[in-house]
């Protein structure tokens, strides 16, 4: 912990690791339990897991995108200087970036058109939970493989920006690099949509 | 993972030094220019590069000095222009370079002052990278001591004229050991702060860093044959962050000759090329120093993310600047057998 203190993360991991075990701890002395994790995820109305799922999707997935942009910009606008012929054709790795943030867009919006009004009877239906945990869980895949696909295009972009700047051959070259990264993303939404595929709308 | 963090603070000036290194003179540049008969055909040849009209406002008989000076002017104001947008880490990484030349001309200024020169033409011939706001007062200052205790504590190199020397002994020493024991300093303290920087940066750097210390170890072994600087002393000056240190200093700082020397780095293949003369082939060992830190600094532009492009490309634009200077000469004085002897870069 002394190590991560100074920055950051450290102060963000402290806080998350303190706020956990104080949890813990007021739990096991209002209700007796420790750490009873099933009744984490149980509690929790379907409604609350499916919207998390949304949010993170769409979140992530722009994150991704925007540090990807933040990659590729700087470097294009660097090397542009001394070589004002890359900047139109390099503007591609910024479609590729903005393109993961239109897969979590896409998603979210698929995702969000499942949700609707349901009032539970007597416990929630199966049909509901499984919606609830499914939107879950695939909005936060897509969510992980928008970030992680973003970034990466980012990389390869900046990457291609300067080798561009100075051989104009290789842009083509890089360019397919960046689009096996791209397709990372695509997996991502390819699953999430398939986790989802079966999911009714709330009754 | 440094990847995916240097270009939020960095990204921008990457691609600036890396379009500067796209200008440095490649080999047909200087095929066109050994051709030229007089320095104004090296002036129109120039002009086309990405040295554009540096030297319009020049009268007409122009001399190598000038330039040589218009080209530095040129190096300084692109290096300025990086510090001035440099974020933290890459300026506290580009006023490191600039020691170097404080070093240099803190030493001009004191040997000056010494011989008693006229100090504004002292402060004429210091290196523009290599200046500090109270350098004017080096001048001033009667006595060596009095120089350390008011102007030398308050600039960034004063660490290490503390680890090195004691007050009264900048009165005693010989000036060369003084430069010597302050670059040596300076280098380690290089070093270990490259190493800091994140693992493309440590390799890159380690590697020129390196070299730039054994090159050292080298020269100030061949310099010291023959003057009365003892071998003790010889071996304090060597800088330890080197692959020499510490097999190949130990013997060669017991050398005595040239074969000692060439028998003490055998074992660093490296540096063994450099020693081995082959029939016909004249190249002396400062050039082959200079060919292979080309070598070395044209490497630091084949990956990314680090900070040693911003050294490698200083470097190497001085580099270039001594080659237009020796075409240069040789056009000017009219002896053009020894023309091809510049080291192509690109």
């Amino acid at each position: 912990m002394a190590l991560y203190g100074s920055t950051y993360a450290g102060y963000g991991f402290g806080t998350l690791v303190t706020v956990v075990i104080a949890y813990g701890i007021l739990d096991l002395i209002v209700n007796g339990r420790w750490f009873n994790i099933a009744y984490l995820i149980e509690t929790p109305s379907p409604y609350f897991w499916a919207s998390m799922g949304i949010g993170l999707c769409i979140g992530l997935s722009v994150i991704g995108a925007a540090w990807g942009i933040l990659l590729t910009g700087v470097s294009i606008v660097g090397a542009a200087v001394k070589t004002p012929r890359i900047r139109t054709k390099n503007l591609i790795s910024i479609i590729f970036c903005e393109v993961v943030a239109i897969y979590g867009l896409i998603v979210a919006i698929v995702f969000s058109s499942k949700l609707s009004n349901a009032i539970p009877v007597s416990g929630w239906s199966r049909e509901a939970l499984y919606a609830g945990y499914a939107m879950f869980w695939a909005g936060l895949t897509v969510g992980m493989a928008n970030l992680a696909c973003g970034v990466c295009v980012g990389v390869v972009g900046s990457s291609c920006a300067l080798a561009d700047a100075a051989d104009p051959q290789l842009f083509v070259k890089v360019l397919v690099i960046e689009i096996f990264g791209s397709i990372i993303g695509l997996f991502g939404l390819i699953v999430g949509l398939l986790m989802t595929g079966r999911v009714t709308p709330f009754k | 993972m440094e990847a995916i963090t240097f270009n939020i603070d960095n990204g921008y000036l990457d691609g600036i030094v890396r379009g500067f290194k796209g200008g440095i003179l490649s080999i047909s540049n200087y095929l066109n220019l050994t051709q030229c008969e007089t320095l104004d055909d090296l002036k129109l040849q120039l002009a086309a590069t990405d040295y554009g009209n540096f030297l319009q406002n020049e009268p007409s008989p122009l001399a190598t000095t000038t330039i040589t000076e218009r080209a530095r002017e040129k190096l300084v104001a692109e290096f300025q222009y990086i510090r001035q947008n440099a974020g933290p880490e890459l300026a506290k990484f580009l006023d490191y370079i600039t020691y170097s030349y404080m070093i240099d001309n803190i030493i001009l200024l004191i040997t000056g002052t010494l011989h008693e020169r006229d100090t504004h033409e002292l402060l004429e011939r210091c290196h523009p990278l290599g200046m500090f706001d109270s350098i004017a007062a080096l001048c001033v200052a009667t006595n060596v001591q009095e120089l350390f205790n008011t102007v030398l504590v308050e600039t960034p190199i004063a660490p290490y004229f503390e680890k090195c020397l004691s007050a009264h002994d900048l009165d005693e020493m010989n000036i060369e050991i003084i430069r010597n024991t302050l670059y040596k300093a300076y280098l380690e303290d290089f070093y270990e702060y490259t190493q800091t920087l994140g693992p493309t940066t440590a390799e890159v750097m380690g590697e020129i860093l390196k070299f730039e210390a054994d090159r050292r170890v080298i020269n100030i072994t061949i310099n010291s044959f023959g003057t009365e600087l003892s071998k003790d002393d010889r071996a304090k000056l060597f800088p330890t962050c080197g692959r020499l240190f510490p097999d190949g200093t130990f013997r060669l700082a017991k050398a005595d000759d040239q074969d000692q020397v060439r028998l003490a780095v055998e074992l660093y293949s490296e540096y063994r090329k450099f020693f081995d003369q082959g029939p016909g082939t004249e190249r002396s060992l400062e050039d082959h120093f200079f060919e292979y830190e080309v070598y070395l600094n044209k490497r630091a532009f084949l990956q990314q993310f680090h900070y040693g492009v911003f050294y490698a490309f200083l470097k190497l634009k001085e580099q270039e600047i001594r080659n237009i200077v020796w075409i240069a000469e040789c056009i000017a004085q009219q002896q053009k057998e020894r023309i091809n002897d510049y080291i192509p870069i690109f």
